[in-house]
């Protein structure tokens, strides 16, 4: 069927205004940063944010939950800052909803599920994680200020999905044709994204634990990544945040994995074939295994963990740019010429 | 390695390592002691969790080569090519496995290791898991308020009463109730064995995976063939198969009993852009011997799966035919040979027919063919689609001695050029044809294009393994579902009788044991304590939401 030239257009269009609204976001998110009172977040023990987190309940929109705030949570926002927060949330979603339109509409224009290649794929993981970030607030509204450290690699990543990797709306070659590319694409992307999610995370942590070295030993940080450790929250937090997202990614990057695997023995001949797209999957696979291993591990537990988590989402990256515009194999859909 | 990724708060006589990791406590550092204790150590150290670590990095750098070299079972002509590019080192790699990294010797070494070190590590927490299913809870601390979460109210009844009542709405948890000094009563609840389980199950499966994968590598293989429509098709047997790649344990024999007896028809689908959007192949199979005839479409996502194996569409291209005529007014007619594809977006294909016994001396056309031709700017063939639009040959015409009864191998889809260059083989011809067209030779002999064929490539697959692989991943997935999303999580009650209240605080409406005769006077302290033994997560919230039950003086409901 031909592509509706008219919706690929608009599709196109949308997907320009959320980078902006993402951006309009990340410039907020930084305003509820700079307003925020200094070192209050830090100084929340980790078990008051948690049970503060988990006292109110409820699917309500973060951004009005945290105005009903349980007295019990301590107050760490100025007025200001809280006011740009809600901005920042409310262009995020905004910028979610525009950006979920873009597919959608691309979807319809060529037929097909929307992440055929580099620039769809790309466009899918940011909304992925996007989305990971809101569940999160739901959980934990208090780390709404974090939203400018994940926004920043998104935009970036819708940046240039939107300029080297774009690839104009067109239909897909007959292998992958299948409605496994739903399945498979699909939880690749939403691991992808989760795993984005807790490598913001993880880079945080590393930070903030700098930063709490440095003090505890008496010194005032003063270099930059360090210093921004005393708005951050407790390690701890940070440690848990992602944890759970990598405890929720794994598995569903493992169903992907398992899926592509199905696919492949319908497509390719067989389930497994050391494609460099497979390889790299694998390494990814392996490396978060170790992440998960190495949080309970004596020794590596913390930073070394932390460090871990950081080369798995290295290797992801690599399997995603490199493999993809480099190396060629079975899995050369990218769509650039 | 089989860790809980969060280890243990407290540890309790149920899993007592530090780490809730290795089976073992700290490894003897001594030497002496003979073999034994040396073989002991060393199994400690395979199966602690700190080599299971650094097994698992080497099997992620392990892999990385393979990812970034050639690979033989990939593509063989690139690893050629890459050792004729980089002679020297890659002389070097070639014998240490590079460019065939799964199969290599060190990678298989690196992942025995790490699946050796995991049994060793899941057989023991497989013993201690079974005894904590069966064991009760751990005893009561002393201090509740201690806890992560903890919390106190006053009930109405005895602390028996109390205990009794608390037992039935601790609905799931495994409670044991134990009686102290003093009159109080204590109890404890477990919940969430589900995670040691499901992380069992996950780890069991990663070694099925491996046994299904290694069954696949013994006792499957792949053999492929190319078939021309209306040309005879192929049975399943070795010698027949242009390429054949056995499993290590697999001599040819019992192979599974079926025949390809021909392709009917190969046909694509195109969008109206041009875009191909379906490969087919009519292909007409027989089961066993002289079994009847039946008709299959393969397409590409969809084989054929018949007496365990696979029957694929894996490739497709175009076959020009041709006729030639002798002067005497002999000839042969459909004279054809599969061209080979040179640029997968049009398809122009490159190829050689050779006429080795039915003309003396032996001929050959070789060429490429367009399915839509047109004439580049320098004048040579080129094709503007892969849809056989405006089919044309480019063909030059060799005449003399093919070099084909010496022995040695040679392409069917070229000529020897040896053979041209010792004067042997001479250029005849050259002629650009459509359909129909035919060129003459000066001796008389004429040639003329006909038109096309279709070949496809179908590869038949047996994988042995598969099936069991597949309920593996399955398991995998459900496995780590459970351990990553099940939390483990424990419950303590110490109920202390209460001095009798005056009647001003009775709470009469508090029957909290719909079983007994409540004492009416009779009134307990309840302090509760709970933790999560692994990943609090929302344990606070839920903590608050069972003691909210705890204390709710409403009778428990029979169901």
């Amino acid at each position: 069927m031909p592509v509706n030239a008219g919706l690929a257009t608009l599709s196109d269009h949308m997907f320009t205004w959320s980078i902006i609204l993402y951006s309009l976001a990340l410039v907020a998110y930084c305003g509820e940063y700079a307003f925020g009172r200094r070192g209050k977040v830090a100084s929340t023990s980790p078990e008051q944010v948690l049970v503060a987190a988990g006292a109110a309940p409820g699917p309500g929109a973060p951004a009005v939950k945290s105005v009903s705030a349980p007295p019990k949570r301590p107050r760490v926002r100025t007025p200001q800052a809280e006011r740009f927060g809600r901005v920042a949330v409310a262009a995020t979603v905004l910028g979610l909803a525009v950006q979920l339109t873009s597919l959608t509409l691309r979807g319809i224009a060529t037929h097909r599920v929307p992440w055929g290649n580099m620039y769809e794929f790309a466009s899918v993981v940011g909304a992925a994680a996007v989305i990971a970030y809101l569940v999160v607030l739901i959980r934990l509204p208090q780390v709404r200020y974090l939203g400018m450290f994940l926004l920043f690699p998104i935009v970036v990543l819708l940046f240039l999905a939107g300029t080297v990797l774009y690839a104009p709306a067109a239909p897909l070659v007959p292998a992958l044709r299948s409605y496994w590319i739903a399945i498979h694409v699909t939880t690749i992307s939403i691991g992808t994204g989760i795993f984005l999610v807790s490598f913001v995370a993880t880079v945080l942590y590393l930070v903030r634990r700098r930063w709490e070295i440095s003090v505890e030993a008496g010194r005032t940080p003063t270099r930059f990544p360090v210093t921004l450790g005393s708005r951050l929250p407790v390690t701890d937090v940070l440690d848990r945040m992602a944890y759970r997202t990598v405890a929720f990614g794994f598995p569903v990057y493992t169903f992907g994995i398992i899926a592509g695997a199905i696919w492949a023995e319908a497509a390719w001949g067989r389930y497994w074939g050391w494609d460099p797209k497979e390889t790299w999957a694998f390494i990814t696979w392996v490396v978060y295994a170790a992440y998960l291993h190495a949080r309970a591990t004596a020794g590596w537990r913390g930073t070394a963990a932390a460090r871990v988590n950081i080369v798995a989402f290295a290797t992801m990256i690599f399997n995603f740019f490199i493999i993809n515009m480099v190396v060629s194999g079975l899995h050369s859909y990218a769509g650039l010429t | 390695m089989t860790a809980d990724p969060e280890a243990t708060v407290r540890p309790d006589p149920v899993d007592a390592e530090p780490d809730g990791l290795s089976t073992q406590p700290a490894p003897v550092r001594s030497w002496h002691g003979g073999p034994l204790a040396l073989a002991r150590n060393s199994w400690r150290r395979l199966t602690s969790m700190r080599t299971a670590l650094v097994l698992l990095f080497l099997l992620a750098l392990a892999s990385v080569p393979g990812s970034l070299l050639p690979q033989r079972p990939l593509n063989p002509t690139k690893v050629d090519q890459y050792i004729a590019d980089h002679p020297g080192w890659s002389k070097i790699l070639d014998a240490a496995g590079f460019f065939d990294v799964f199969a290599a010797p060190w990678f298989a070494a690196t992942y025995l290791l790490l699946f050796i070190s995991l049994i060793g590590c899941v057989v023991p927490r497989l013993k201690a898991h079974g005894t904590a299913m069966l064991s009760a809870p751990p005893a009561v601390p002393r201090r509740l308020e201690r806890l992560p979460s903890a919390d106190s109210f006053s009930a109405g009844g005895t602390p028996e009463q109390v205990a009794a009542g608390s037992v039935r709405r601790l609905r799931g948890w495994k409670t044991v109730t134990r009686v102290e000094d003093g009159g109080v009563v204590t109890v404890a609840a477990e919940k969430g064995y589900l995670r040691e389980t499901g992380n069992l199950v996950f780890h069991a499966a990663l070694v099925v995976l491996l046994v299904g994968v290694a069954l696949g590598k013994l006792w499957g293989y792949q053999g492929t063939v190319l078939l021309t429509e209306g040309q005879p098709g192929i049975c399943n047997a070795v010698p027949l198969y242009d390429s054949f790649r056995p499993g290590k344990l697999v001599d040819g024999s019992g192979l599974a009993p079926f025949c390809i007896d021909s392709l009917d028809k190969f046909s694509v689908d195109y969008d109206p852009d041009g875009t191909p959007a379906q490969f087919r192949a009519d292909i007409t199979y027989s089961l066993g011997e002289n079994g009847a005839a039946r008709k299959d479409v393969l397409e590409v996502n969809h084989p054929l799966r018949v007496e365990g194996v696979r029957v694929y569409l894996v490739g497709h291209g175009f076959a020009p035919r041709f006729t030639v005529t002798k002067p005497d007014g002999t000839g042969v007619k459909n004279l054809s040979a599969p061209f080979l594809p040179q640029d997968p977006r049009t398809l122009l294909s490159e190829g050689t027919v050779k006429l080795l016994d039915t003309v003396k001396p032996q001929l050959a056309l070789y060429g490429t063919f367009a399915p839509f031709a047109a004439l580049g700017p320098d004048g040579k063939l080129t094709s503007l689609s892969p849809q056989p639009g405006n089919p044309g040959v480019a063909i030059q015409i060799y005449r003399g001695d093919l070099g084909v009864d010496d022995g040695a191998p040679q392409s069917v889809y070229s000529i020897d050029q040896r053979q041209v260059a010792i004067g042997a083989l001479k250029q005849v011809a050259t002629a650009q044809l459509i359909p129909g067209k035919a060129v003459t030779l000066d001796d008389g002999t004429k040639i003329t294009f006909d038109g096309y064929s279709q070949w496809a490539t179908i590869q038949v697959n047996h994988d042995p393994g598969q099936t069991l692989v597949l309920w593996a991943a399955g398991a995998v997935v459900l496995g780590l579902l459970l351990s990553l999303a099940v939390r483990r999580r424990r419950l303590f009650l110490r109920i202390t009788p209460a001095p009798t209240p005056n009647s001003e605080t009775v709470d009469n409406s508090a029957p909290v044991d719909d079983g007994a005769r409540p004492d009416r006077d009779a009134r307990s302290v309840v302090a509760v304590g709970g933790l999560a033994r692994t990943d609090a997560g929302s344990f606070g919230t839920e903590f608050a939401r069972v003691v909210e039950q705890l204390r709710d003086p409403s009778p428990v409901r029979k169901d």
